[in-house]
């Protein structure tokens, strides 16, 4: 669906401007991403930096923070995720309207970070609701939280909006509820949702035992 | 304030029966403490809190500590006088590990700002205060049923992929048959 440039330009010179609708939709939802307004440590007063004048969100169409889910398009997860917290954070997710994305900011909300040991915080985000960008850093900087919104710009701008390429949401029989943990005697319950989670794929072939052996 | 033998000989001429012993501390803490019984603590923590020589009108801090080798779980009180500037008071008072014998009484109708402090006591080590007005757990979950700060705590064993294991966590993703990055195990042998 390319336009020949050289039409395209010939074109603009007489005050015609041609564009693919694909790219004209996807330029106005990448421009105005409304993140949920909601924090859950350090990290966060780092994204409330991001969005006040010295940084600017406003500059990337990603300063209206929404006090709902209901009107919000991106999740920042900025902070630890305690176990007792992950099930409201799920919840949040599930009532975000489609088409919605996630970045995980900061080494907690990534893989449980320095408290990654404790028995009172999850292993990141990822184990319950599926991310789109993460950034290391404890806490990143707001230089980082705006390079993560530029890299989900060019996520959405490269969605695919031909039939058979859409993305989920664009079928109307998909669900978009990701199971809620239970609160368990000992854990939460399950401790991940294996649908989404799985330890990476490059390492999954060798356990610690096989590597011992080797060694 | 006066030296920690002499607060002990008051305590033991005015609150009848109560057994106090002194503890040393360590140098690191400079605070010696007042082991109480169980008994007769809440009649201590009174009258602290209402003599005019102590007016310990401001219990700043309250946790437990976990000593296995001693078969006890202490409860510590951090006893400050605002009215006469002067603490803290350290009061100490055992109860038995186990969760059925575990109980002490509570000192929240004595320092009402005990309450909270109390519950995380309880949430963290088992201790139940006989007594408070409101003991549930108040950092864990309701469901929760252990004591995760007692020494003898298990974790859950959610150590099936560990990126930067080292130390126990690489024992424990060891023993939980995890997954972690080869280099992380060429690492740990290097130390």
């Amino acid at each position: 669906m390319a336009i020949d440039p050289g039409l395209k330009s010939e074109l603009q010179k007489h005050g015609v401007f041609t564009i693919p609708f694909e790219e004209l939709y996807n330029w106005s939802r990448k421009s105005s991403i409304w993140p949920l307004q909601f924090g859950l440590a350090c990290c966060a007063i780092e994204m409330i930096a991001s969005a006040a004048s010295r940084y600017d969100l406003a500059r990337f169409g990603a300063e209206v923070f929404r006090a709902t889910p209901r009107q919000a398009d991106l999740m920042i997860v900025a902070g630890t995720v305690t176990k007792k917290m992950a099930p409201q954070v799920v919840r949040l997710w599930n009532q975000m309207p489609e088409p919605k994305y996630c970045i995980s900011m900061g080494a907690c909300a990534i893989s449980g970070g320095p408290f990654k040991d404790g028995y009172n915080v999850l292993k990141g985000i990822d184990r319950y609701i599926p991310v789109d960008v993460h950034i290391p850093g404890c806490p990143p900087r707001p230089e980082a939280l705006i390079h993560a919104i530029m890299t989900l710009q060019r996520k959405i701008a490269g969605t695919d909006l031909e039939a058979g390429r859409r993305p989920r949401w664009y079928d109307s029989s998909a669900t978009t509820d990701f199971p809620i943990p239970a609160f368990g005697e000992h854990d939460l319950v399950p401790p991940a949702n294996r649908e989404i989670w799985s330890p990476p794929k490059d390492y999954t072939d060798v356990t610690i035992a096989e590597v011992l052996k080797k060694s | 304030m006066e030296a920690i033998e002499k607060i002990k000989e008051v305590l033991v001429a005015s609150v009848q029966g109560a057994q106090i012993e002194i503890i040393a501390s360590t140098p690191a803490a400079a605070q010696p403490a007042l082991l109480v019984d169980r008994d007769h603590v809440a009649g201590v923590a009174r009258f602290l809190k209402e003599d005019d020589r102590f007016k310990m009108d401001f219990c700043s801090c309250v946790t437990g500590v976990d000593y296995p080798a001693l078969g006890v779980i202490e409860v510590v009180y951090h006893l400050y006088s605002v009215a006469l500037r002067q603490g803290p008071v350290v009061l100490k008072v055992r109860a038995p590990r186990d969760l059925q014998e575990c109980h002490v009484p509570s000192l929240t109708p004595v320092w009402r700002g005990c309450e909270f402090q109390e519950r995380e006591a309880y949430d963290l080590y088992g201790v139940k205060f006989t007594g408070h007005p409101d003991l549930r757990r108040i950092l864990m979950w309701d469901e929760f049923t252990d004591h995760p700060m007692r020494k003898d705590y298990v974790p859950p064993q959610d150590y099936e992929w560990e990126p930067t294991p080292h130390d126990a966590t690489l024992d424990r993703a060891k023993a939980a048959g995890g997954i972690v990055p080869p280099t992380a195990l060429e690492d740990a042998k290097k130390k």
